[in-house]
């Protein structure tokens, strides 16, 4: 091939690319940050100028090794006290795929920013030392990687060099997660014995493990298919905006913006307008970029109607024959973020896909021990970093789903109508 | 089943679109910082495709530190008059003339850190209460951290550690009065999607992005262009070089790389290739491990 040809074979496959968003857990000492870089240095997204800083805060430090961590410790108290404290997102391509890591601290507000991580990733690894096997923190990371409904669980067994690369060391703990997960709802659960600081099993396949027939853990994340994952049966359009140019050319136009959050809708295709329950037919569907036949999540696209009723902000577009749940009485799991805990009887703001409404808390069920899954019935105080369930009643009618059925209509955040800050995370039951 | 999927760069644009339409809406008062360079051009891009047919419905702003390259502001001025759009102007100059700034002392005195000032005090004139900006997470380390939806106190200022928690698509830009947001649709674009994305979509984009030959002084291992900006110290002298540029800032403080790409294609192999990051080149992160934090807890871009 020539150059020329080889270049417009690359840009092709450049463009013709997934996007796989996955969230790593687990602490320093599990070599989460030594797998991290190791995966953006052998993919290449490590640059010599970022390797030439860290080297340089590593010897100012008084580190021996490169400390791979300030690859993502980007912040000044992050470095001078040397712990992670918000969630990082990196990026990296291979030739298939594109890559966004939201890497998570492991011990400091670890719910909190696990959580956050994990609200937009299609994967989670879990990463376990092959020395000290299968220990709380791991549970708890599967456990809220399960709670957001993340589809996919690779464990990776790491500091298998330590453990002279012994099957039985993975063995036993593969079998012990297994033994725990049975509690869980994960449906793909992937396990690899690793070494990050060595390389085995992470890019390349390891010379001292024949015994693991399995693939590397970039070709694992590379291959692991996510295109079904999305809720493609129940359509769910939210309404961001109603687009009214007012111009000469399009007088009478009236797209309804947003993005599809389930389901596919296509143009001829019977709608209903909720809350109103005004029905109508799609026209078409609309972008700067040319009709299109049909739309499904996650794309952002404008809907025009053949009749002109009243939708707004807040509003949904929905097939008559399926419909979301339409109630101010709603349930839900809530992981707290915040300092002030929360409170019962007390009012809150939410925002839920593009509508804002009031809240008050009617009902704190219980929490949840999130080390062993325990409900505590009798230990009802939701604070920074609890997981709970509770109830609330809402100031208007919420169009929702259950979590486990829509990521998008069954999420909600709860906000402090005083300091406006983000305080909780729910995931409506 | 059929299989429905997007490409990467699909997924990206509708985020960056659902970003944009959410500020529209839950703002009163939102602007697009706009500088000319390639990621500036891409979200003027993407606002266009939030809002098409209707006119983008809000104005661009340049932050003119006067340190242009003139290549930038012709093509600003051209891309404006096409899009039809409002443009305002305000500069570092009239704010070093009306006392509010003072300029750095040296050799190359870089206006970069006065541009706050100014940004700041824009946004108090027109009341803003959004400003879209094209920062990616990749370009820095402070701004892996940063939010979409970043909020900035009264005083404009950006605190790192009482960030919002950000989950799923829900973008909280509650205020108070006298707040304002700074919101990053581009947040998880990299270099390469950006370039990827103007040949997608065949943008067009200032001249210096391409190879050309310009008298350059090296100086502290960068390739700054001549300037009437900068001043030659001893044994210093300007010497005519085959260069690109890979991103757009000050005249002051943006190194050049020696290259021989001339066409976008070109640029993508060369930045897939690349081992040092666009900002390796950029005099105004290299004065401190945390110069891009400390400037933007004051109210940097």
């Amino acid at each position: 091939m020539k150059v020329e040809e080889l270049d417009q074979a690359a840009t092709e496959q450049y463009l013709n690319m997934d996007l796989l968003r996955f969230t790593t857990a687990g602490s320093v000492d599990d070599g989460k940050s030594t797998l991290i870089g190791r995966l953006l240095y052998d993919s290449k997204a490590i640059f010599e100028d970022q390797m030439d800083a860290i080297e340089r805060s590593s010897k100012n430090a008084g580190d021996e090794n490169v400390n791979l961590a300030l690859l993502t410790d980007g912040l000044r108290d992050e470095r001078e006290q040397g712990i992670t404290i918000d969630v990082a997102y990196r990026y990296f391509a291979t030739p298939k795929r594109k890559f966004i890591i939201a890497d998570t601290p492991g011990h400091i507000q670890y719910t909190r920013n696990m959580v956050t991580g994990a609200s937009t990733a299609n994967l989670a690894i879990v990463l376990v030392d092959a020395r000290n096997g299968v220990v709380e923190q791991t549970c708890r990371h599967a456990f809220i990687a399960s709670l957001l409904r993340i589809q996919h669980l690779i464990v990776c067994v790491n500091k298998m060099d330590l453990v002279d690369y012994a099957q039985e060391s993975f063995d036993k703990i593969r079998d012990d997660f297994k033994e725990f997960s049975s509690k869980l709802d994960i449906p793909d659960i992937r396990y690899i014995p690793i070494s990050a600081l060595k390389g085995d099993n992470v890019v390349n396949k390891s010379e001292y493990m024949p015994w693991y027939e399995g693939g590397s853990l970039l070709y694992t994340l590379e291959d692991v298919q996510i295109s079904s994952d999305n809720n493609f049966v129940d359509s769910r359009f939210p309404i961001q905006r109603v687009i009214r140019p007012q111009s000469d050319k399009y007088h009478d136009y009236r797209g309804y913006a947003g993005r599809v959050a389930g389901g596919v809708f296509k143009p001829g295709d019977q709608v209903v307008a909720l809350p109103s329950g005004l029905t109508s037919k799609i026209a078409s569907i609309e972008t700067l970029d040319g009709k299109l036949d049909e739309a499904f999540a996650p794309m952002s696209v404008s809907i025009l109607l053949e009749d002109d009723i009243d939708i707004t902000r807040g509003d949904m577009l929905c097939k008559p024959d399926n419909q979301p749940n339409v109630g101010q009485d709603i349930e839900l799991m809530v992981c707290w973020l915040h300092n002030k805990k929360l409170a019962l009887n007390g009012k809150y703001a939410i925002k839920h896909t593009t509508k804002d409404v009031r809240c008050v808390v009617k009902d704190i069920k219980y929490k949840i021990n999130i080390n062993t899954l325990h409900r505590l019935e009798d230990d009802k105080e939701i604070g920074l970093n609890d997981i709970g369930r509770i109830q609330i009643r809402t100031t208007a009618p919420l169009l929702y789903d259950s979590y486990k059925k829509n990521r998008t209509t069954g999420s909600l955040i709860i906000i402090d109508e005083f300091t406006n800050e983000t305080i909780g995370a729910g995931m409506i039951i | 089943m059929y299989s429905y999927s997007l490409t990467h760069l699909k997924q990206l644009e509708s985020e960056a679109i659902f970003i944009m339409r959410e500020v529209a809406s839950q703002f009163e008062k939102p602007v697009l910082l706009f500088s000319g360079g390639k990621d500036s051009i891409v979200m003027v891009r993407l606002a266009q495709k939030a809002f098409w047919p209707a006119k983008v419905p809000f104005p661009l702003m340049h932050i003119d530190t006067g340190h242009n390259f003139p290549e930038t502001i012709e093509f600003r001025d051209r891309l404006v008059n096409e899009l039809g759009a409002d443009l305002i102007v305000r500069s570092v100059q009239d704010s070093i003339n009306s006392g509010k700034a003072v300029e750095e002392k040296g050799p190359n005195p870089s206006r970069n850190s006065l541009q706050t000032i100014t940004l700041l005090d824009a946004i108090e004139e027109f009341k803003f209460d959004a400003a879209f900006g094209g920062a990616r997470r990749d370009e820095e380390k402070a701004r892996a951290k940063e939010r979409f939806f970043s909020h900035r106190d009264e005083f404009g200022q950006w605190n790192p550690r009482n960030q919002r928690p950000e989950l799923w698509n829900l973008f909280n830009g509650k205020k108070q009065v006298g707040e304002h947001f700074r919101v990053f649709p581009l947040s998880n674009w990299t270099e390469m999607d950006v370039w990827q994305y103007i040949a997608m979509e065949n943008l067009a984009i200032p001249q210096i992005y391409f190879t050309h030959q310009r008298e350059i002084v090296v100086r502290d291992g960068m390739l700054l262009a001549k300037s009437p900006f900068i001043t030659l110290m001893k044994e210093e002298a300007y010497e005519p070089r085959q260069i690109r540029f890979r991103t757009v800032g000050d005249m002051t403080c943006t190194g050049a790389v020696e290259s021989d790409a001339a066409s976008i294609d070109a640029i993508i192999q060369e930045v897939a290739s690349a081992k040092v990051t666009e900002r390796g080149g950029r005099a105004d992160d290299k004065r401190s491990e945390a110069a891009m934090e400390d400037r933007k807890k004051q109210g940097y871009f």
